[in-house]
């Protein structure tokens, strides 16, 4: 693994990165205007919820078949699946956290005289994050060990030593076993980081019963 | 602390629901004066959860008016109307992810109060309803039932509104916590003096807070609204006889202690059972039908006030 480290399996590791912040960051930034228009238009929800489904029902690299005719053998194909497959858990799990506040709490809010854009920034919105956030995981977790599929059209992240590792004639792959237990790592790293985040974010769950 | 209270009127209020025969509120006509405790009572179908969530615009209603000190709710803008009126339910509905001291400083920041008239006021409400400034920091969550309802009444009052909606806001609490509230409750509402609409089912609960009591029946009409003692001297018709219970006569000896009655002189080493002053002529009766006596002495530590006869208890219904 130490010759491997320098020339293949960092710029893969660093790539890797990449390729999994790009497809949750945009997936992110998509799912979370949506989700608060079907929150707010619930009528929209369901059509947005089976739209993004579809998406998902599609399998990776059928959807590299479709895409490359128009975007070629980029990143951009690989991030368009990658973006269609966080958008497809994120939706749903900001769309739950959002309703998930009790109709008490929303009475109350309402009988104290909060707007509705305050109702939504002072309680919907905090008492949504747990939800956002387990969402945020699953995405960052099923994008790391998605985002290997790339290798199948650039040479780029950690599923490319391992394509090129299968390729080989030699029965003792270390890259597939290096590669692949780094994109475990990864992905154990980001969770760990995300259940940080949601503890500091969370305090009143945290505390719980006294 | 300030004692606005503003009076509520019901002016011929009427809801009905699509679709359902029955009216939700049928002609409701009230008039609350400025500081009294109105208890709302009556059957599940009577409206009054209906009424009250009127008055603060969270139930439309279809005709009449609702006035608060003479201004039409509809007026006011209706973020303006709510915060100017305190709102306690049944579930309570504090934030869970704020604390006690957020909670109860939701309205006043809200109506853009400085931070430190926030946390004074605060502080202030939490000795107003029993509770240790500790509790301030802690969460929801960390609270009992009875400390969460204790939150509720305090961010209800605390941008000291002259107007305190409650919808059973004891329901759910064990009896002993429930009886304690209930006494806070009445020597807040005399410290503090709010207009205080109080919805309940029962019936035992609407004789022990409040002023007036308006009894509501299924179809929503007003049976009867008057004072405690007069609805149970003189019930309007048998639905009241029947909802106050047909041991009305000992409810009403329930609404006065020794103290208040006329006795009759006593000697200090007058011969019978001893209670104290505060107790109520109901209980005084059970101690006569305990000991199988006709009379009690009333004492006031040790002194002898007078004598209270069984036949005075009958003579006062």
């Amino acid at each position: 693994m130490q010759g491997h480290w320098g020339d293949t399996l960092q710029p893969a590791l660093v790539q890797h990165v990449e390729l999994t912040a790009i497809a949750v960051g945009i997936g992110f930034a998509l799912a979370f205007p949506l989700a608060l228009l079907a929150h707010r238009y619930r009528p929209l929800e369901h059509p947005i919820g089976v739209l993004s489904a579809l998406l998902y029902t599609i399998p990776s690299l059928a959807l590299f078949q479709l895409l490359v005719p128009f975007t070629g053998l980029t990143w951009t194909t690989v991030e368009i699946a990658l973006v269609s497959y966080t958008l497809v858990i994120l939706f749903p799990n900001i769309v739950a956290g959002l309703h998930s506040a009790p109709d008490e709490v929303l009475e109350a809010a309402r009988g104290m005289g909060l707007t509705r854009r305050q109702v939504l920034l002072k309680v919907e919105l905090p008492l949504a994050v747990p939800a956002i956030v387990g969402g945020l995981r699953i995405a960052v977790v099923s994008t790391v060990a998605i985002a290997t599929i790339a290798a199948f059209l650039l040479p780029d992240g950690l599923g490319y030593p391992i394509f090129l590792a299968l390729k080989e004639p030699t029965p003792f792959k270390t890259e597939i076993y290096s590669a692949g237990a780094l994109a475990v790592a990864l992905a154990l790293v980001c969770d760990g980081l995300l259940v940080a985040l949601k503890r500091a974010l969370v305090p009143w769950a945290r505390k719980g019963l006294a | 602390m300030s004692s606005a209270s503003a009076e509520i009127v019901f002016d011929h209020v009427t809801k009905r629901y699509a679709g359902r025969e029955a009216a939700a509120l049928d002609d409701l006509s009230l008039e609350i004066p400025a500081g009294t405790f109105c208890v709302l009572v009556g059957p599940s179908g009577g409206g009054k959860t209906t009424a009250l969530k009127m008055v603060n615009r969270l139930i439309p209603f279809d005709s009449g008016e609702i006035r608060i000190d003479g201004r039409d709710i509809h007026e006011l803008p209706l973020t303006e109307l709510r915060r100017g009126i305190g709102y306690v339910i049944q579930q309570i509905g504090l934030f869970p992810h704020v604390t006690v001291a957020g909670n109860i400083g939701t309205v006043p920041g809200l109506l853009g109060w400085p931070r430190q008239k926030v946390a004074a006021r605060t502080a202030e409400l939490l000795e107003l309803v029993g509770l240790e400034q500790a509790d301030g920091k802690r969460y929801p969550a960390q609270l009992s039932g009875g400390q969460r309802q204790r939150v509720g009444l305090a961010r209800a009052l605390a941008a000291d509104p002259p107007v305190l909606l409650m919808d059973e806001p004891f329901g759910a609490l064990d009896p002993i916590t429930r009886f304690r509230l209930q006494t806070e409750l009445r020597r807040l509402h005399k410290e503090v003096g709010k207009t205080v609409i109080f919805v309940t089912h029962d019936v035992d609960e609407a004789i022990q807070m409040g002023d007036r009591i308006a009894l509501l029946r299924e179809g929503g009409v007003l049976a009867q609204y008057d004072t405690p003692d007069a609805i149970l001297a003189r019930p309007a018709d048998d639905f009241v006889k029947q909802f106050v219970g047909e041991d009305r006569a000992l409810r009403r000896l329930a609404l006065r202690q020794l103290k208040d009655v006329a006795l009759e002189p006593g000697s200090p080493d007058e011969p019978g059972p001893r209670v104290a002053a505060e107790t109520t002529l109901r209980n005084a009766v059970s101690q006569m039908l305990e000991t199988n006596t006709d009379r009690v002495v009333v004492v006031d530590g040790d002194r002898v006030l007078g004598v209270f006869r069984l036949s005075d208890a009958g003579a006062l219904l």
